[in-house]
């Protein structure tokens, strides 16, 4: 039975549930020093002095490093490709003349254990004149506040695109409608903390550093450059990580810091990030604010959508450049048949945590808004709301289906597709009939309930190339090591299923080692649902390399033809002499050098090969929620939530559900709970877990999914789609229009996260409203 | 998220810790399940000199009758024995602090936490401090000067501000009267979470007419706060739907409570009515 299709436990868990997992913070070095930020406590302010010497006099210390000290050093740089000019926006690694949001680093303290380095961060004194606050992107670009930001200009960027006589598609329309609504600022804030060890070795001048995701080979480049190190001198070596969802693994000041240190000092460097600081460090995301119109004919099909999106970045353009509202306008028309459409994009910078990516950027802010708009238009039209959407999904005969638009530096193709073919089969299996009856006689007896539908398109595989070895040692052990990062999403076992097929060897038998850039010195890394569709790919092809050169060497050795031999159960096999064989173990030996049997063959039997693509690959699905309002403390219980996803092809499907149930407890918390405040003068509320509310166990409800494989991607050689972000994408659309269609306010929600007190705000105002229309009617009779 | 540095010293007895409490003045404390301190001191939001450690004083978890029909509950109790507790005699009177405990934390956190250190800590919308403020508890503490007992009106005096010394350990809580018709309930957006309101009531009925109520509000003030408004609307009420809506209402239009992140001051007055109604229906059915 092919590896590939199989429903399989995590290889990975065999150590993480015993304990033997090896993480960040589990790396000590001899004589190490623990590092320390001290941040700011202003949201913007002038920094007019800061004074360490009572920090520095502390025992225990042995260093303080302020901005001036590393003044040379270059802000951090942006990682993805842009034609955007960004430099002036960039986040330095310690401020130095004024402050931007409250966390950003100013100073760093090295002392010998973790608690006399919170202590020792206590005595630097830092004096700042308090500037006025930009809180809000739109009225900041609006008011164009940018003497208030001190030459940062408040809108960083302005990005549009689109295709078609969208004026003309508005001019002509039958219908026109418009919503504005936003979407709350949220983040990943995986589990595990971002953290960093470093030890430095003088001798051979080598720095070796723990903790890197994500983009671990990325990472090493920008370090190699800001610390003028060879590459080859820098190697990361893997953990294991508690999660990332795009968050975690990105460079960040931390991340030049502690190497840095580590160099300077001579001595290992450890920082461990905590709670508090990673709710006000780590990349946020999300915040935008759409003012999205569509045109429709008398068909109800859409002639046209413009969309005007505006991002709030915070403070400083980081790694992702402008990748999050950039992946908004190009993901905004869906799956659907749109022959004109115009979206603009202001990035704003506020006084806030800087933005990046998490799960499903760009997709999940622009599917609420467009799935919102054709709830809002279907009610105002009177028409179904799938109806809606059928009439104006992409048929199948229409695929592929270019845009002329591009992201991620590649044009939007949107492969292969069977949309109302999965939405026919989400609600079938859903019994989504039986849901929007039951919510009918719910209501009928005066409960809340409603039913709520998030179509989507996502997007993954992003390119240009992954690496990948293959290696088979003497004692027939595989190895595999790939340029993708682990970051708890079960890459290891995913990789081994695909390099077991290859190799006919059990994938439980072959090691899966990522992010060892002495083992692999190149990588594109683990983001943007890429790792299983192109690092997986890459891995096919080495194996596969890697197989044909064990058939070749095996002919010499068995003295056969290779078309008389086959791979079967780690062993070269000879058809029709079944005692004739050699073990993948005995080709290896083969392959040293000197044994003779491998003439012209490079030693050692493995391979390394590249995976290149150009196109991204689009997967797609529907999230289906039924939900009940409690209609006095404005509470939402999810009742059902359901989500269909086209995956081209599941190497291991218990994973693509788990993805995809992970994935709608995040989006599911982003719609109701999640959200990163601020007060008036810039002070975040949500700074510890009880007040940034991740859902717990209790709150995320049992999510059904059904994976689909009805439409292979023909962009990479098993037919890959990446699962990692369809189970976010869906969540603010379904949920908010379970929550309108249970209060029967379509349109009434007009922001994200959903809070009861919202709720009840809305309900109370209608309850006015109702009672002033009561009185005028009695007034009238 | 590392406390400053502190002295840690362990008690064997209540006099030793009260002895060590007077040795070491007013910056030390005491520890017992550490469920808000800890957390507390890891922010740096105190930073006391020293903590004597309770936890391991033998004889003060129990939950006991009282004085005939009281109950008193020794101070390093956890919240779970409570949630527990199986005792029909005890239930027959206390059942309410049975199905008030699930609202406590979570399930780690009422395995550590005690209830004595909840009353201690003095959060205006913690279940023990408002059903203490309800059911008149008296709190038993001991300090250098000896025993005395506190009554649950006049201990709570702001948010984490009690009558407590320095020097005083909470050894025992006393509910005196038995309560068979009190109830308490809360909202909170998530399972765990410090209610956003909580209500907590309690009935005196005959033959369908209420002849005493009392009702205290959490999460709306900075201490459990007692509404003798929507007390009076149920004195003399027929029981029912019709008087609870009037004391929740009632309750609603005294409360001044803030706005936070959870909800505006608006949304807490509606809650307050809400809560204030479902806990006086669980009240009035439940005999016992």
């Amino acid at each position: 039975m092919s590896a590939v299709g199989r429903r399989m436990g995590r290889l990975e868990d065999r150590r993480l549930l015993r304990g033997l997992g090896h993480f960040v913070d589990d790396v000590n070095r001899v004589g190490q020093l623990w590092m320390r930020v001290f941040r700011s406590p202003h949201a913007h302010a002038r920094i007019t002095s800061v004074q360490t010497d009572e920090a520095l006099a502390l025992p225990g210390v042995e260093a303080v490093l302020t901005g001036e000290d590393i003044a040379w050093a270059r802000p951090i740089p942006v990682r993805t490709r842009t034609k955007h000019q960004l430099d002036n926006f960039l986040q330095p690694v310690l401020a130095r003349d004024r402050v931007r949001y409250v966390g950003e680093p100013i100073a760093v303290v090295l002392a010998e254990d973790p608690y006399l380095a919170e202590d020792a961060v206590e005595l630097i004194r830092v004096e700042y004149e308090e500037l006025p606050v930009v809180l809000d992107a739109r009225s900041a670009i609006e008011a164009d506040d940018s003497r208030s930001l001190d030459g940062f200009e408040s809108e960083a960027a302005t990005l549009s695109m689109g295709y078609g006589d969208v004026e003309e598609a508005f001019r002509s329309a039958a219908h026109v409608v418009e919503i504005e609504v936003k979407i709350g600022r949220h983040s990943g804030v995986p589990l595990e903390t971002r953290g960093l060890v470093a030890d430095y070795d003088a001798g051979s001048d080598h720095l070796t550093i723990w903790g890197a995701t994500k983009v671990p080979h990325f990472n090493r480049r920008v370090l190699s450059q800001m610390l003028g190190m060879p590459l080859n001198r820098i190697s990361m070596k893997k953990s294991d990580a508690g999660g990332g969802f795009g968050v975690r693994g990105e460079f960040y000041p931390e991340d030049f810091l502690v190497p840095y240190l580590a160099r300077e000092t001579g001595r290992p460097v450890k920082w461990i990030e905590d709670r508090a600081e990673n709710l006000v460090a780590a990349n946020h995301s999300r915040e935008q604010v759409h003012r999205i119109s569509a045109a429709f004919d008398e068909e109800h099909r859409l002639l046209g959508l413009h969309d005007e999106v505006w991002q709030d970045n915070g403070a400083y353009i980081r790694t992702h450049g402008v990748i999050v509202p950039d992946l908004t306008l190009a993901m905004l028309p869906g799956p659907y048949r749109v022959p004109a459409y115009e979206g603009v994009a202001h990035v704003a910078l506020t006084n806030k945590t800087p933005c990046g990516t998490y799960r499903g950027p760009g997709r999940y802010e622009s599917t609420f808004a467009r799935e919102h708009l054709l709830d809002v238009a279907a009610a105002r039209l009177g028409i179904d709301r799938l109806e809606l959407r059928r009439i104006n999904l992409l048929e199948t005969s229409e695929l592929p289906h270019t845009r002329p638009l591009s992201t991620l530096g590649t044009d939007v193709v949107l492969d292969a597709g069977d949309y109302e073919g999965l939405l026919d089969k989400a609600l079938d299996r859903s019994g989504f009939d039986g849901w929007e009856k039951e919510a009918r006689e719910l209501r009928a007896e005066g409960r809340l309930v409603g039913t709520g539908v998030g179509y989507f398109l996502e997007k993954s595989g992003t390119g240009p190339y992954e690496e990948a070895i293959v290696e088979v040692d003497p004692t027939g052990s595989v190895r595999v090591i790939t340029g993708g990062a682990s970051l708890g999403q079960g890459i290891e076992t995913v990789l081994a299923q695909i390099a077991a097929d290859q190799l006919s060897v059990p994938p439980e038998e072959i090691e899966v080692v990522h992010t060892e850039t002495d083992l692999l010195p190149d990588g594109v890394g683990s983001w943007a649902s890429r790792s299983t569709v192109v690092g997986g790919s890459a891995v096919m092809l080495a194996a596969k390399a890697t197989a044909e050169k064990a058939l070749r060497v095996a002919t010499t050795m068995l003295e056969a033809a290779t078309e008389d031999l086959r791979l079967e159960s780690a062993r070269v096999r000879v058809d029709g002499s079944p005692d004739k064989s050699v073990s993948l173990g005995e080709i290896a030996a083969a392959c040293e050098p000197h044994s003779g049997l491998a003439e012209g063959e490079e030693s050692g039997l493995g391979a390394r090969r590249t995976f290149s693509v150009d196109h991204m690959t689009y997967p797609y699905g529907v999230h289906l929620a039924q939900v009940e309002v409690d209609p006095e403390t404005g509470g939402v219980e999810i009742r059902r939530y359901f989500v269909a996803y086209e995956v081209g092809r599941a190497v291991n499907p218990t994973l693509v559900e788990g993805q995809l149930v992970g994935g709608a407890a995040q989006g599911l918390g982003g719609a109701l709970l999640e959200e990163f405040r601020y007060d008036d003068s810039g002070q975040p509320l949500a700074a510890t877990f009880i007040d940034y509310m991740e859902p717990t166990a209790a709150e995320v409800p049992r999510v059904e999914t059904l994976i689909c494989e009805d439409a292979p991607s023909p962009d990479n050689p098993l037919g890959l789609k990446g699962a990692g972000e369809g189970g976010t994408v869906g969540c603010g659309a379904a949920v908010v229009s379970a929550v309108e269609d249970a209060l029967g306010m379509p349109g009434s929600i007009k922001a994200l996260p959903v809070s009861p007190s919202k709720i009840r705000a809305l309900l109370r105002e209608s309850d006015r409203a109702g009672s002033t229309a009561a009185e005028a009617a009695s007034f009238s009779s | 998220m590392k406390p400053a540095a502190f002295e840690y010293r362990r008690a064997t007895a209540v006099e030793d810790a009260v002895d060590q409490l007077t040795e070491l003045g007013d910056e030390a404390k005491l520890l017992a399940g550490g469920q808000s301190l800890v957390p507390m001191m890891n922010f740096r939001l105190v930073r006391p000199s020293a903590l004597v450690d309770v936890a391991g004083i033998p004889d003060l978890q129990y939950l006991e009758p009282h004085d005939g029909r009281g109950l008193k509950i020794g101070a390093l109790t956890p919240h779970r024995w409570v949630e527990e507790m199986e005792d029909p005699e005890l239930l027959e009177g206390f059942s309410v602090l049975k199905r008030a405990a699930r609202w406590v934390g979570h399930y780690p956190i009422r395995t550590l936490g005690t209830f004595g250190g909840s009353i201690a800590h003095g959060d205006p919308s913690a279940e023990w401090c408002l059903l203490a403020a309800l059911l008149d508890a008296e709190v038993v503490a001991v300090g250098s000067g000896g025993e005395r007992v506190i009554p649950a009106s006049d201990f709570f005096h702001g948010f984490f501000m009690t009558a407590l010394e320095p020097d005083e350990m909470i050894v025992e809580v006393r509910f005196p009267q038995p309560a068979p018709n009190a109830a308490l309930q809360e909202f909170a957006r998530r399972a765990g979470d410090y209610a956003i309101v909580a209500a907590a009531v309690t009935l005196d009925m005959e033959d369908g007419k209420c002849r005493s109520a009392r009702v205290v509000l959490g999460g709306v003030a900075d201490v459990p706060l007692r509404v003798p408004e929507a007390e009076r609307v149920l004195e003399g009420a027929d029981v029912g739907r019709e008087a609870f809506e009037e004391a929740g209402r009632e309750a609603a239009k005294v409360v001044d409570p803030p706005s936070d992140v959870q909800g505006t001051s608006e949304y807490r007055r509606d809650l307050s009515a809400v809560m204030v109604r479902r806990a006086l229906e669980e009240a009035a059915g439940d005999v016992g």
